[in-house]
């Protein structure tokens, strides 16, 4: 299978700020990526990493400054009317805050109505086998959802009703924006079980945008991580995470944490290193040059994403020059401890 | 050990129009001196209420029994001078989303001095401001941060910032409320790590330490205490919780987190079914745990009382009925 069912193109995206001043952040930095059709694809990244952004890019609600995002062929800016409400049958997102997505003075079925009203009119008629059998589907009971105010629900369930929704239309790629990063750990795992089943049965891509380390890496094929807006390694999940390249997916994965092992305490110096240093970014430059322990002389031009094996690209010019020597297997070698 | 704090049978509601919420009913811990206390739960489990409640108990809380030992002063008892001068200096608390909630029109100096003038009156404006000016540049802080405005530091930043004031009087107890939460992973770890120096130092004494991330609770508690629906579900030592937790709730806790050996392609993890109980009025009777309890080991009895912490080793404690026989049962 090498179908191809959203595919990212030299995408960026750049914001103006400060009339006078002319200043300028570069919030995604020429993307390049391919999704296929059923892989889920974490897309991690610190806040101000720019992955938000660029879901809401594919979601169309900015529009990019470079580059084109094409779907199943089409670029998308180029869509309009009937064709561009075509698209968002295909493509949804879900957002963090469950509670400020509903409207707390309607009942929670009013989000299926408002689907109904513009995409589904000539369905009405079979309305509630409709979303009933898409709630089953996000293994929630119809009967506990059907009448109810957005505040009798938890956010895990909250949540679900999102899913389900983007279900009733012929949602093929969802864009989950830390979606569960509101929830407490025993509903965590319930949406994520949900993703993953979706994805088995309905072959739905998903780009699970996050911040935790841990979480992406039991639900994703394939992880991207970002910095500064720049994808700075990406391939499948199982090699990033065992053979991390960057050093900045190193420092997130030295930092995570999870309840298989401690954090080794840091020496001051190193600590201050989690931070931004005082050294100035340099102007198309590598963008964690300033706070890299491996910074050399050329990393003060950009390095651009290489494939070190295959399904794994890492933006780093230590990383490509240790090729072939074995690369330390940090974080695999650590959990063994 | 020296016990620190003791709280003995403490209940605390909330007073609304249709009737108590039960948030805090009857809860038994102690901290000692010199370690961190993890306090772990559900949204609404009471972790919030609890930390508030030992330092101010206002408005629509109300206190409905129960003692509170601190420093051997039962602090339920005192009146609200003599609390006054207890609070911030002596124990202290970083409530959540506290680096959001400095005054905008003030200077970070301002801040620091307001505060500390409304506890103890007598320190001199030089002396809190050296002491901030030292404790700044221990966490990375530059000087100059003294004279800005909260809006012109990063999250990063105002975080440190909040920590510092919390601490500057050197508060025996220290209650930080999901201070980790908002931040990303890397900044999290430099805040424990913060955190655990100023343990070094001496700077605080003991902290009880909130958050919902029983992984986060892993790098730096000594002892963990499990609460669920007001009460307490389980006490043990960081290790005792996390590797081998004995009620049932806490073992679907520690189920449902993600791990790194575990993927959905090879092993699906848990969530726990349904959701914790409203307290509003809710009788005090029964495990408040039995809807979704998967064991329920005494239906009749589970359903009807309420179990007790039962000692089943020293220091382990454990409210189920399941281990009503344990080796120091009732």
């Amino acid at each position: 299978m090498n179908e191809v069912l959203l595919k990212v193109e030299n995408l960026s995206k750049i914001y103006r700020s400060g009339i006078a001043a002319g200043g300028v952040t570069t919030a995604v930095d020429n993307a390049n990526f391919e999704i296929k059709p059923a892989e889920i694809v974490a897309l991690v990244g610190e806040s101000g990493s720019g992955k938000t952004t660029l879901g809401k890019l594919i979601l169309r609600l900015i529009k990019p400054s470079l580059g084109k995002i094409i779907y199943n062929g089409i670029d998308i800016s180029k869509l309009k009317g009937r064709r561009l409400v075509e698209y968002y049958r295909h493509v949804q997102g879900v957002f963090q805050d469950p509670f400020s997505s509903f409207n707390p003075i309607f009942k929670v079925d009013r989000v299926f109505d408002l689907i109904f009203d513009s995409y589904l009119k000539e369905m009405k008629q079979k309305k509630r086998e409709l979303i009933a059998n898409a709630l089953e589907k996000v293994m929630l009971n119809p009967d506990d959802v059907f009448g109810k105010y957005p505040h009798q629900m938890s956010g895990g369930q909250l949540q679900r009703i999102l899913i389900a929704r983007t279900l009733l239309l012929d949602t093929k790629l969802l864009i989950a924006d830390e979606i569960i990063s509101m929830l407490d750990a025993s509903v965590r795992v319930d949406v994520l079980n949900t993703l993953g089943k979706l994805k088995d049965e309905n072959k739905i891509s998903v780009i699970f945008v996050t911040h935790d380390l841990s979480l992406g890496y039991y639900i994703s094929d394939t992880t991207m991580i970002m910095y500064k807006g720049n994808i700075v390694e990406m391939g499948d999940t199982e090699k990033v995470y065992s053979n991390p390249l960057h050093p900045y997916t190193r420092m997130l994965l030295s930092v995570v944490p999870t309840v298989d092992r401690k954090w080794e305490k840091k020496k001051e110096e190193e600590l201050f290193s989690l931070f931004e240093s005082g050294k100035r970014r340099i102007w198309n430059g590598c963008p964690y040059y300033d706070r890299c322990p491996l910074a050399m002389e050329v990393c003060q031009k950009k390095p651009s994403l290489l494939e070190i094996e295959s399904g794994h690209k890492v933006a780093c010019y230590a990383a490509i020059q240790s090729k072939g020597s074995k690369a330390e297997k940090t974080f695999s070698s650590e959990n063994e401890k | 050990m020296e016990t620190l704090l003791k709280v003995k049978d403490y209940k605390v509601y909330y007073q609304t129009l249709k009737g108590h919420v039960k948030a805090i009913d009857g809860v038994d811990f102690f901290v000692r001196s010199r370690e961190v206390l993890g306090i772990a739960g559900e949204s609404g489990c009471g972790k919030s209420t609890l930390s508030n409640s030992l330092i101010n108990i206002k408005a629509p809380m109300i206190y409905e029994g129960g003692e509170v030992y601190f420093d051997g002063v039962d602090i339920t008892k005192l009146d609200v001078n003599k609390m006054r001068t207890l609070r911030y200096t002596k124990m202290s608390i970083i409530p959540q989303y506290a680096m959001d909630a400095m005054s905008p029109t003030k200077k970070i100096k301002r801040i620091i001095f307001d505060l500390v003038r409304e506890h103890d009156r007598k320190i001199a404006e030089e002396e809190i401001i050296s002491i901030a000016r030292g404790r700044f540049k221990e966490v990375g802080l530059v000087e100059y941060v003294l004279n800005k405005y909260p809006v012109e530091l990063s999250g990063g930043m105002k975080q440190r910032v909040v920590m510092v004031i919390s601490t500057l009087m050197n508060p025996k107890l220290l209650i930080a409320d999901e201070i980790t939460s908002a931040l990303d992973v890397s900044s999290q770890k430099f805040t424990i790590e913060m955190l655990e120096e100023f343990m070094d130092k001496g700077y605080v004494d003991s902290v009880i330490f909130i958050t919902h991330d029983l992984s986060v609770l892993y790098q730096i508690a000594d002892r963990i205490m499990i609460m669920y629906a007001g009460n307490v579900a389980e006490i043990g030592t960081t290790e005792e919780i996390i590797k081998s937790p004995l009620h049932p709730y806490t073992k679907m806790l520690v189920e449902s987190l993600p791990k790194m050996d575990v993927q959905y392609k090879k092993k699906k993890l848990k969530g726990i079914p349904g959701h914790p109980p409203n307290l509003l009025n809710y009788p005090s009777e029964g495990c408040r745990f039995y809807e979704r309890c998967p064991v329920k080991i005494n239906p009749q009895k589970c359903k009807l009382q309420k179990p007790p912490l039962f000692e089943v080793k020293p220091g382990r404690y454990v409210a189920c009925w399941a281990y009503a026989e344990g080796e120091k049962g009732e």
